[in-house]
């Protein structure tokens, strides 16, 4: 996993940008991991990692070393190695431009 | 991860939320990507190694900007306002270009060129019938953009922006969807300037409909502020001064409240000027931009609570701040260094250094970043106690006169070219007006040909932005021992003749 590439969610529609990549871990959506290019049929989103995602928003470990991007919006939800990831605070600045 | 990604979250997010409005005519998102995705289908069909732009803004200009970096090929909005051998110039540089915009000028400049062009009627005409809305968002790291700037003494530099750089810089300072439904910037700044490509990005990413004025003249702004009720506004400390004297002199002055945020750059703001905008309108969140074409657009700001706080102390030194350019961004890391590379204290000028992921800092034909990946600005500035930044002019002497940039050699070489005139120093002064204005200190060798009769020959063999505002005539100019002009001395020459 590096910054730049784009990962799918195996069993739902998010589609994330990783922005920061963290450590060792596995990284899952709706509690599979996640994956490069979707193969054959989804599977389905395990219950307990079903709150979705949103799109455009940041999501980040409590350390803070990963960071993903939402890009397309699903039913899962992430996490790394089985501990959801929480909303990344927006902390805006005004627009310049 | 390419810029277009930027559209396409928009258009899947809000597809039917109007996200361009220009001439009247309303583009969504999802019509804006639309067109986008059959404009990179023409452009790969061209053969062509660059997409450039020669017309004022448009829908032309994002449905390009996009198109472009889906079909993998810079895109390279043109300076209309060039003379005609400077513009024939960089049209040969971008050879064979997919250009956009002037049709006659270019048949007329570059004839039998291997260019492809199309009027902005028919590229959009073109483009909206090849769609292909269902194709993914791009993969490119290459370069989105290739913008010349503005050239001193030697030809224009061909700045570049990777699609990374540009994409680090939105994901930095916007909020996806941060925009309420009703909010709306007025576009002014031409598309071949930073500021115009940055605009449209960041609005785009911050879902804020984008309200294009393709050509700027402060009533038509004014105008069109009040009939789209603009909600925010990016503008030069000209075009600020222009409206502000429009507004001053109205007897019937228009309903503009609804303009929550004017954010400025491009050039020296003084502070005058500031200060009656900040009168002018009470209730508006003002933000000054600091950044570079090679930066990707800004690098520090100074935020609306930081205005109202300067404007209203009683401390001078907080009070001056209203001339800073506020802090660097969090994502950014900046630092003033001496000519040996040394990093200076706060309180001690130096020249100004950034390093970050929006930051280029790349040429066509070079990198400019040095160790660690630090870029050079050239700009001159310090930081205060508290980390604010204030610029003191160009590292190089360059007169930025309304956002444009002047090299005082030019200037010099055509009044060394007068009989009567034996040497000549051009240099910025500070002007209310245009932020800087052309100021020139001679001395003579015969009899003084007189202001008027100098101001004419500038007129004739340069361009009227160059006719100095301000003509001294001094005994000799002041150099150094190995001969350098000084030209903060010549400058103390101008005061101190008031």
């Amino acid at each position: 996993m590096k910054p730049g590439i784009k990962l799918k969610s195996a069993v739902c529609d998010t589609e994330v940008l990783v922005i920061k990549a963290g450590g060792a871990g596995v990284v899952s959506c709706g509690g599979a991991p996640l994956v490069e290019a979707r193969t054959g049929g989804k599977g389905a989103v395990d219950p307990a990692f079903a709150d979705g995602t949103k799109m455009g928003k940041r999501y980040t470990d409590a350390a803070g070393t990963l960071e993903l991007l939402c890009i397309k919006p699903g039913t899962g939800s992430l996490a790394l190695d089985g501990v959801a990831l929480h909303l990344k605070d927006a902390k805006p600045l005004p627009s310049s431009d | 991860m390419d810029i277009s990604l930027i559209l396409k979250m928009a258009a899947d997010a809000e597809p039917h939320r109007v996200g361009l409005t220009c001439d009247g005519r309303h583009w969504t998102y999802a019509a804006l990507w639309a067109a986008a995705t059959g404009a990179a289908v023409e452009i790969t069909a061209s053969g062509c190694s660059h997409v450039a732009l020669l017309d004022t803004g448009s829908e032309a200009a994002p449905i390009a900007l996009i198109g472009a970096a889906l079909a993998t090929m810079p895109y390279c909005p043109l300076n209309y306002r060039l003379a005609d051998a400077d513009l024939a110039a960089l049209l040969t540089r971008i050879e064979p270009a997919f250009i956009i915009g002037d049709v006659d000028r270019v048949k007329k400049l570059a004839p039998n060129s291997g260019h492809t062009v199309f009027s902005r009627y028919d590229f959009v005409t073109l483009a909206e019938k090849a769609a292909v809305p269902d194709r993914e968002a791009g993969e490119g790291e290459s370069i989105a953009v290739q913008l010349f700037t503005s050239g001193t003494t030697a030809a224009p530099k061909a700045a570049i922006l990777r699609h990374s750089n540009l994409v680090s810089y939105i994901f930095g300072t916007v909020e996806f969807g941060a925009a309420e439904p009703a909010e709306a910037a007025l576009v002014s700044v031409p598309p071949y300037h930073i500021a115009g490509i940055a605009a449209l990005l960041s609005s785009i990413y911050a879902l804020r409909r984008i309200i294009l004025l393709p050509a700027f003249d402060p009533q038509t702004w004014i105008d069109l502020c009040a009939r789209e009720k603009a909600t925010n506004a990016f503008v030069v400390p000209t075009m600020l001064s222009r409206i502000v004297e429009m507004l001053d002199a109205a007897s019937n002055k228009p309903d503009l409240t609804h303009l929550r945020a004017i954010a400025y750059g491009g050039g020296r703001m003084p502070i005058e000027l500031i200060t009656r905008a900040l009168e002018l309108f009470p209730d508006t969140n003002f933000t000054n931009a600091y950044g570079l074409t090679e930066t990707s657009s800004t690098v520090a700001l100074l935020g609306p609570d930081e205005h109202r706080a300067a404007y209203g102390s009683e401390d001078p030194e907080i009070r001056a701040r209203l001339a800073s350019v506020g802090k660097p961004l969090p994502s950014i890391e900046l630092e003033i260094r001496d000519e040996d590379g040394k990093v200076l204290p706060p309180g001690e000028a130096g020249e100004i250094y950034v390093r970050g992921d929006q930051v280029s800092g790349e040429y066509r034909d070079r990198s400019a970043l040095i160790h660690g990946g630090w870029f050079p600005t050239r700009d001159a500035g310090f930081l205060d106690e508290d980390g604010y930044l204030f610029l003191s002019g160009r590292a190089d002497d360059v007169i930025v006169r309304g956002g444009e940039n002047i090299s005082p050699g030019e200037i010099e070489d055509v009044l060394l070219t007068h009989p009567s005139i034996a040497d000549a120093a051009a240099v910025g002064v500070p002007s209310t007006e245009w932020g800087e204005a052309v100021a020139v200190v001679i001395s003579l060798k015969g009899e003084h040909p007189g202001d008027a009769e100098i101001k004419t020959l500038i007129r004739d063999r340069l361009r009227s932005s160059r006719v100095p505002e301000r003509i001294l005539v001094v005994e000799t100019l002041p150099y150094n021992e190995m001969g350098k002009l000084l030209r903060l001395e010549v400058r103390r020459l101008l005061q101190t003749a008031g």
